[in-house]
């Protein structure tokens, strides 16, 4: 199968720096920020992203992992969904989050993210942050912050791939 | 892993990592429990019905609360108040109420077997609630997340199970699953309440309880099944709680970081003192939270995906 490189190793890291400095421009800084990462790639941008924020803003924001499996709005259709953890050590009521998940597609895992944040409590806001928005949007859902956007087909798959969990740093697209 | 049971049964049929499969999904379904909103959508449109022939306080509120936190609409049937008492067949009711489109049916019965005939005849989901003195599968499976939580592990635990062993299918459940993992079993109990062989299955008897407990990690007290006849094998109940009755004395025989458990309802001041029970080495109370996030877990995995 053939494969191409959508980012390498320096555009991924130089795309997370410009979305963190974006969510700090938005917010005009970090107060009342935390940051949500969804199961299981979004996690690990998220935490690039807390890292980022301290060398620039000197604090730590709180970071929480979201797993969304139990309010995915086909898990009657799937075989067997391993449910993972949700750890999310902080009060959300009043916070602006920041949620951070991996490729961006048709906006079903986000609405589940975003139901499952809600019944935690009442945020201020939520923002989403993603690497790749791939578009073929199913729902009314868009980004408030996106590394690239790339219209694939629907045949094509793009992978994240990060150091932390896969070795490498690379967003890739198969199946072209 | 891939899970493709229909129905939870027993225990015995299971693998060991499908009993770890359970208890890893239950770890994510225990904070659900510990929220301000406590419920989520996982089985929206799912319907449960637990069907009781025995009485129960803990395992069906237990399961409806755990159906519920889901999401799932419950419906509890008691043969009391049921057409049992107008003479209908188990298969029959069971027949009724699959008309009725349920996902899965919880069932608690006197009669070993009662679950198993009727996963055989219908097609929901069927979970046994306890069937006589056979199983009483989410009992143990809570049992050993409990163990697994205070200790941080199930292998290499020694285990004092204690009481009326030969009518007591929450001993069985537990047997069968704990002699799946690298555990040390010790039951005792009055020699007319363990029933022979029991060896075979894989544990020590040790008639005095004393030596029973001896550096044991985790004491299982159980009680005298009145229901099931109990009472008649042995000679009074002040004997035999003088003899079997877990006491402070028994308890410090144990680990330093024993732990005590008692499936409930529990009978104070028989097989167990005040003291021991409200003591600070009791989980008894950890047992009946943990097990609404266990049945969160048999619910999830048995009715969530794609049959």
């Amino acid at each position: 199968m053939k494969s191409k490189v959508l980012l390498d190793k320096n555009a991924l890291l130089r795309t997370i720096n410009r979305i963190t400095h974006e969510i700090l421009e938005k917010n005009q800084g970090c107060s009342n920020l935390s940051l949500i990462g969804i199961r299981t790639r979004g996690i690990y941008l998220a935490r690039r992203i807390q890292k980022n924020i301290k060398q620039i803003e000197k604090v730590d924001l709180p970071l929480g992992i979201l797993d969304i499996t139990m309010y995915r709005d086909d898990i009657s259709k799937l075989k067997t969904a391993e449910i993972k953890k949700t750890e999310i050590p902080f009060d959300v009521n009043n916070m602006t989050i920041i949620l951070i998940d991996d490729v961006m597609h048709t906006g079903r895992t986000t609405r589940a993210a975003i139901d499952a944040i809600m019944d935690l409590g009442r945020p201020k806001k939520i923002q989403l942050a993603v690497l790749v928005d791939r578009g073929n949007r199913e729902l009314p859902i868009h980004p408030d912050y996106a590394g690239i956007h790339y219209t694939a087909n629907p045949e094509e798959e793009v992978l994240v791939r990060l150091k932390e969990v896969d070795g490498k740093d690379e967003v890739i697209i198969t199946g072209t | 892993m891939k899970w493709d049971r229909k129905d939870l049964l027993g225990i015995q049929e299971l693998s060991k990592e499908e009993i770890l499969f359970i208890l890893d999904t239950a770890e994510s379904f225990k904070d659900i429990s510990k929220r301000e909103i406590k419920k989520v959508p996982t089985l929206r449109g799912k319907t449960v019905i637990t069907l009781f022939y025995e009485p129960s306080t803990r395992t069906r509120t237990s399961f409806e609360i755990a159906a519920k936190r889901l999401s799932a609409d419950t419906i509890n049937i008691s043969a009391s108040t049921s057409s049992y008492v107008k003479g209908e067949t188990l298969k029959d009711t069971a027949k009724n109420l699959e008309s009725m489109k349920p996902d899965a049916i919880v069932i608690r019965h006197s009669m070993p077997g009662a679950p198993h005939m009727l996963s055989k005849i219908i097609d929901s989901s069927v979970i046994n609630g306890g069937d006589g003195a056979h199983e009483h599968p989410t009992q143990a499976l809570l049992d050993l997340f409990t163990m697994r939580e205070k200790k941080g592990k199930i292998d290499g635990l020694k285990v004092a199970i204690i009481g009326d062993l030969s009518h007591s299918r929450v001993a069985r459940s537990n047997i069968f699953a704990l002699t799946k993992f690298k555990t040390e079993i010790v039951c005792s109990g009055p020699p007319t309440m363990i029933p022979p062989h029991l060896e075979d299955l894989g544990v020590k008897v040790e008639y005095d309880i004393n030596k029973a407990v001896l550096d044991a990690d985790v004491i299982m007290m159980l009680r005298i099944q009145k229901e099931r006849g109990g009472v008649s094998y042995i000679p009074s109940i002040k004997e035999y709680s003088t003899i079997y009755g877990l006491r402070k004395e028994h308890v410090e025989k144990a680990k330093n970081d024993v732990i005590i458990m008692h499936p409930g309802p529990m009978n104070r001041g028989v097989e167990i003192t005040d003291e021991v029970a409200d003591g600070p080495y009791s989980v008894i109370f950890d047992q009946v939270e943990n097990g609404v996030a266990v049945r969160m877990a048999i619910l999830f995995l048995l009715i969530g995906g794609e049959a």
